[in-house]
């Protein structure tokens, strides 16, 4: 049962996480914004699939609209406050330091915290019922909640969507070329703002995605994108920044360590994630699919 | 004429401003009191905003003199009281910095607050050192009278070392056939010290009873998933938890929908906080505990009446346990300050004064008497009532049965011995 229970943990978790990064890396890989607003995208996205929920669930329609209704609600809210964000704050920092962004992004989502107190006030959303109305099945001994599977379904959607967007179309054969160098890119035609407008919007619904299927299986409160933009910049800082199959690596590698701490020694939880990271870092210092990048003078 | 008119004016601006001085002079300047408790974060809907409609009430009805007797006197021996509350959230840095801003720049007389087991800690070299007497409402940790002498700290609810032997003998009297327990706390100070407390009490009051897994999860981490298959593979009698706020409620949603509680009783030693506002998504069976006697657990008295209906009329909901916190904690305060008062012939007394009479204090409360008799005279104990949970279909509303409560001598170390080294005796003068 153990082994049992740390495969289908260690795929939960693991999906989870790459639900949650694998908008981070898209952003980072083609803009080279370390977007810490991320945070306040999911929670955003949490906010608002909650409120959307609560309100589909008073009436007694079927419940396979509820999680439509959620997906739709954030993905909206992702994509207004990322057009926002880019093209009201981002745009005038492209040209501008990395760190001098991130600072920026920082402060985005510090101001998108005290927005949610102001819309949602201080008092928590619980709205558990999609949770619920998905069911449990047992594999063998293990009693599993469905909704835990579809998201390991739902990752794995992401990941084969993120693959052929960016591998066969268009679209992803400009973002290659804008992420290999922006210049040349543009030298070649490519529009660029138009490409970091459709980034970052495409980022920031990814993110927003992310709190909304979290939002039915927590209790949905202030400070919950702290605590995810800390495990998810340690998520594709394993797998490097830039990469989405290395996302998905890092995210498999931090739910299975975590997993494994968690059944064999649960004292170790709190540092195994840091301390995977750490000895990655230190053998490959831009993570396992990044690369070492020249500096341009 | 003339000069008979401004003679007037002149005599008649001259009463007036005698009155005015002589209304200034009787008036007694207001006494502030910082408030800090959690406006964001993950704790704000369970312990925050509770508390913070709990101080707002009660310094209303202090300053009009609304309390049932003995604390019918308008504000503190006649004085208003002037609250300030801020936001408790942040790092220990931030909780001592905004500590220091409330004394030195606000110029609070008192402070009363403080969630976080951490908070408290972090703030009492500095109350010590600013010298305000600051008296912590909810923070449970033992360790904070148990290690350290304090002059101007103050906690008039009990620590978490009375939950831990409250719900271990509680477990121990209802359920005989117990063979095994769980625990999973948070990986702080909180869970840390009541995940020991209540080992070491089990050890003592049912030494039969094996212990089979404990699981210490970051706090918040929203994500129980691992946890909970490794207790459901367990699959001990009682799972024990002192997770609060949105910890709790995670917990508790993603144990029921896993069927943890079908295969696990769950014994949630703060549970009380969730029960008005997450009733219906509580497991029957769940025992529960509120940090004394609490809430949905307290009995009735007048105190109990006038809060319970006061809060109701107010908020629309049921007070926890917090909230109860914050009353005990004022009324300790405004017992003190007026005893202090009394002793001055109706005069203000100093912060030196209010200590002297609050330590070793006996006073009141809406949740039964509360003695000053731990810490020197400064660490609360009181009876502590224990539950199990049931969601009432026919009344649509939680409730509790199978109510123990347990005299607070019976779950707290005599005056002269630390917690840890009681439970680790035997818990030798228990009166039960």
């Amino acid at each position: 049962m153990t082994a049992l229970a740390i495969l289908i943990d260690g795929l939960v978790y693991a999906a989870w996480l790459f639900i949650v990064a694998i908008g981070l890396t898209l952003i980072f890989g083609v803009m080279k914004v370390l977007n810490v607003a991320h945070g306040g995208l999911y929670a955003f996205g949490a906010y608002s699939a909650a409120t959307a929920i609560g309100l589909y669930f008073n009436h007694d329609w079927p419940a396979a609209g509820g999680f439509l209704a959620m997906v739709l609600a954030a993905l909206a809210v992702g994509a207004i406050i990322g057009l926002v964000l880019e093209r009201a704050l981002l745009q005038r920092f492209y040209d501008k330091d990395e760190i001098l962004t991130a600072l920026v992004t920082y402060a985005a989502f510090l101001i998108l915290e005290d927005l949610l107190l102001l819309i949602w006030g201080p008092q928590g959303l619980f709205v558990p019922q999609p949770y619920r109305a998905a069911g449990i099945i047992n594999i063998g001994l293990l009693p599993v909640s469905v909704y835990d599977l579809m998201l390991i379904a739902l990752a794995g959607l992401l990941a084969v969507g993120a693959w052929y967007a960016i591998r066969r179309t268009r679209f992803g054969r400009m973002l290659m070329a804008i992420l290999y160098d922006r210049e040349t890119a543009a030298a070649f035609g490519v529009n660029v703002t138009r490409v970091y407008v459709a980034t970052f919007l495409i980022g920031s619904m990814l993110g927003a995605l992310g709190g909304a299927v979290t939002a039915p299986r927590i209790s949905v409160s202030a400070g919950i994108g702290v605590e995810v933009i800390v495990i998810a910049f340690a998520v594709i800082a394993i797998g490097g920044m830039s990469s989405i199959g290395g996302a998905l690596v890092g995210a498999l590698i931090v739910g299975f360590a975590r997993t494994i701490a968690v059944h064999f020694a649960p004292s170790l939880d709190l540092f195994v994630v840091y301390g995977v990271m750490t000895i990655v870092l230190v053998l490959r210092p831009y993570g396992l699919f990044g690369a070492a990048v020249a500096r341009k003078v | 004429m003339t000069f008979l008119r401004q003679t007037s004016y002149a005599c008649a601006a001259a009463l007036l401003a005698c009155t005015a001085t002589s209304a200034i002079a009787q008036s007694p300047a207001p006494v502030k009191i910082g408030i800090p408790v959690f406006l964001s974060g993950p704790a704000v809907g369970a312990f925050g905003e509770p508390s913070r409609n709990a101080a707002e009430l009660i310094v209303r009805a202090m300053n009009a003199g609304e309390l049932p007797a003995p604390y019918n006197q308008k504000g503190l021996a006649g004085a208003p009281i002037e609250p300030k509350i801020i936001d408790e959230a942040g790092n220990t840095a931030t909780v001592v910095t905004e500590f220091k801003n409330l004394v030195q720049r606000d110029k609070v007389d008192v402070v009363v607050g403080y969630v976080s087991s951490a908070g408290c800690l972090a703030a009492a070299p500095v109350a010590e050192e600013l010298q305000v007497l600051t008296i912590f409402y909810a923070c449970g940790a033992s360790r904070l009278f148990d290690d350290n002498d304090y002059k101007y700290v103050f906690r008039a609810s009990s620590s978490q070392t009375s939950d831990a032997v409250a719900t271990a003998r509680y477990i121990t009297t209802k359920f005989p056939d117990l063979k095994s327990y769980s625990g999973i706390n948070q990986n702080y100070s909180w869970g840390q010290d009541n995940w020991r407390d209540f080992k070491l009490a089990m050890s003592v009051v049912n030494p039969k009873v094996t212990m089979d897994k404990e699981l210490m999860p970051k706090l918040f981490a929203g994500e129980f998933g691992a946890e909970i298959s490794v207790l459901l593979a367990a699959g001990s009698s009682i799972v024990h938890s002192s997770f609060f706020g949105g910890d709790l409620e995670t917990f508790v949603l993603q144990a029921s929908a896993r069927g943890l509680p079908q295969r696990s009783r769950l014994l949630l030693t703060v549970g009380e906080q969730i029960l008005a506002r997450q009733g219906k998504n509580v497991p029957d069976g769940t025992i529960i505990g509120g940090r004394g006697r609490h809430g949905m657990l307290a009995s009735a008295n007048p105190l109990n009446k006038w809060f319970l209906d006061a809060y109701v009329k107010e908020y629309k909901s049921i007070p926890n346990f917090p909230a109860y916190h914050m009353l005990s904690s004022m009324l300790g305060l405004k017992a003190a300050w007026e005893k202090a008062a009394a002793a001055k012939g109706g005069a203000r007394p100093t912060t030196d004064d209010v200590i002297k009479a609050f330590t070793g204090l006996q006073f009141e409360t809406a949740s039964g008497p509360v003695k000053m008799a731990l810490g020197k005279g400064h660490q609360g104990i009181e009876e502590v009532a224990v539950g199990t949970y049931r969601y009432n279909k026919a009344k649509n509303q939680p409730e509790l049965y199978d109510l123990i409560t347990y005299p607070a001598e019976c779950v707290n170390p005599p005056a002269d011995m630390k917690s840890e080294e009681w439970l680790k005796k035997g818990m030798p003068g228990a009166k039960c």
